[in-house]
């Protein structure tokens, strides 16, 4: 019986048609994420300023998203754009304003968490100094943000690229889906495809994770002093 | 301070803007890509990879003139439902429903995109128009009847009742008192607590289960549609479906958006000018007949004609 389900796996295209979904995974992902990086950045700074109407606004935006479920952003962005304003956005378009939307409010959230952690000797320090806002900021702040931001921002990023199973709904067949096209495909013939084929894909998504954890630990070590 | 507030004010608003740009021209790339292996995957159907992406409009369903222009025809199909609609190991749409709109591309002289469809996600997709026709197992309801328009039906399904063959249950009387297996939110749940209270039911909340636990012998009988219990029978000796057809049986048909008449009116036509060629038998002996064997009569599941005898 074992050996029925790994043929499975094997038979015509199936394993090039899972690297496509990969393929398709890992672009959207990756595109979200860095994206999602660079605005959030901006977001956090934006969200540390003392205006309250930019705080209003942060405030507004990041419980909107944090409040909605991915889901109900994709539906509303792939479905309720057409219905409403008739702008037809593919589902791949879709997913990754959805995805950079969610990234952007949560990195914010974090980098704001970062910045306001970094202690207030270190602005006094610097514009004492001399140091003007923006260069404190970009010299002094930031990248110590940076090396406090890398563990938050590696879960949020894997999170990110395993919440990517949810664009199949709105059509963009990933990883996921092709796995799940091919062991029904075979549900009569071989009923334990299910097991490979599953375990294939929990490795795939492993070996996307992993070096991103990897490069986290780099960086860290890197960053130190 | 204010210097530096608007400062950034202008960093995002320019980082929004590229961003936007970013966004579209890469996920451009990355649909083009998704294209690009689609029609890799169904050169069969698309002679011409490098035809354009269809785009459905604005959530107005499409126009029979609009669809033979643009030459293409979009028809949302279930991937992973064998063997009605799933793709084969070379990557190609396959099965009942997949058939008759390959049929229905040919008649109308275009060629076909499929769109993978979840279950949830069928009426959404005709109500924005992103496809023009559901081909995807589509049971009429009176519900969904309300929403989009149903054409004439293909097929049709009702309930079956499997069994062990030292136990067969034959009739609905033989399960009196005795306990039948059901999965939640199915037809056959619905069917027998409102119409044969004198049966025990023990339910599962997926398919998986409720197949485990008759080969345990937790129940006496299971019920579900007769396409699935009779495919199972089929694969897994000792047991038999006793009872193949019970209950109101429900149809299934192809969509379109609520209101587009031309389209409708088309595949209607379309139907009964096939039932001619006996079209939907050659499809079950082409597509469903290989599963089945001689475990399903094709008088069971298809529909000529869109007339139900």
């Amino acid at each position: 019986m074992q050996d029925l389900g790994i043929r499975v796996l094997f038979e015509g295209n199936n394993f090039a048609r899972l690297m496509g979904g990969l393929g398709i995974t890992i672009q959207i992902s990756l595109l979200s994420v860095l994206l999602s990086i660079v605005l959030g950045v901006l977001f956090g700074v934006f969200m540390t300023l003392k205006n309250p109407v930019t705080r209003a606004i942060s405030r507004v935006y990041l419980d909107f998203i944090r409040i909605m479920p991915q889901l109900v952003l994709l539906f509303i962005v792939y479905f309720g754009l057409t219905r409403m304003f008739g702008i037809n956005l593919s589902g791949e378009v879709s997913a990754v304003i959805v995805f950079v939307l969610w990234g952007t409010a949560e990195m914010g959230d974090l980098v704001r968490g970062a910045l306001i952690s970094i202690p207030i000797h270190q602005y006094e320090s610097s514009y004492a100094l001399g140091i003007s806002k923006k260069q404190t900021y970009l010299y002094i702040i930031i990248p110590q943000t940076l090396r406090r931001l890398i563990p938050l921002a590696i879960n949020l990023t894997t999170r990110m690229i395993k919440t990517t199973s949810l664009i199949v709904l709105i059509g963009v067949v990933e990883v996921l889906k092709v796995g799940q096209q091919i062991i029904e495909a075979n549900r009569y013939t071989a009923p334990d495809a299910a097991l490979w084929i599953y375990g294939t894909i929990f490795f795939l998504y492993f070996l996307t994770c992993w070096p991103i954890s990897k490069l986290a630990g780099y960086l860290e070590k890197k960053w130190k002093n | 301070m204010k210097k530096a507030t608007k400062f950034l004010s202008l960093v995002l608003s320019l980082a929004l803007i590229t961003v936007l740009f970013a966004a579209c021209s890469t996920s451009n790339k990355a649909s083009s890509a998704s294209e690009a292996s689609e029609s890799k995957t169904t050169s069969s159907d698309s002679s011409a990879s490098d035809v354009s992406e269809v785009k459905t409009g604005n959530g107005t369903a499409r126009s029979l003139d609009e669809i033979k222009e643009s030459g293409k025809i979009v028809i949302g199909v279930f991937s992973d439902k064998a063997p009605f609609g799933y793709i084969d190991s070379q990557g190609e749409y396959q099965g009942y429903d997949v058939y008759f709109a390959r049929r229905i591309a040919k008649d109308l002289g275009v060629e076909v995109e499929f769109v993978s469809l979840e279950p949830s996600s069928r009426v959404e997709y005709l109500e924005t128009a992103k496809v023009d026709i559901v081909l995807a197992n589509f049971t009429v309801t009176a519900e969904r009847a309300e929403v989009v328009d149903f054409a004439l039906p293909y097929m049709k399904v009702a309930l079956g009742v499997v069994s062990p063959d030292n136990a067969l249950i034959t009739d609905v009387k033989d399960l009196e008192g005795k306990t039948l297996i059901v999965a939640k939110g199915t037809t056959a749940e619905t069917y027998f607590s409102e119409n044969h209270p004198e049966i025990n039911l023990l339910k599962f909340d997926q398919y998986t289960e409720t197949f485990n636990a008759l080969i345990d012998g937790r129940g006496d009988a299971f019920s579900t549609d007769n396409t699935e219990v009779l495919a199972w029978a089929l694969q897994n000796e000792g047991y038999t479906v006793g009872i193949e057809s019970i209950g109101n049986p429900d149809t299934i048909a192809a969509a379109v958006q609520k209101g587009n008449t031309e389209l409708l009116n088309w595949i209607n036509d379309e139907i009964k000018t096939l039932a001619d060629e006996q079209f939907f038998h050659k499809n079950f002996e082409e597509t469903l007949a290989p599963v089945y064997g001689d475990a399903v009569l094709p008088e069971n599941l298809v529909v000529e004609g869109g007339v139900i005898e």
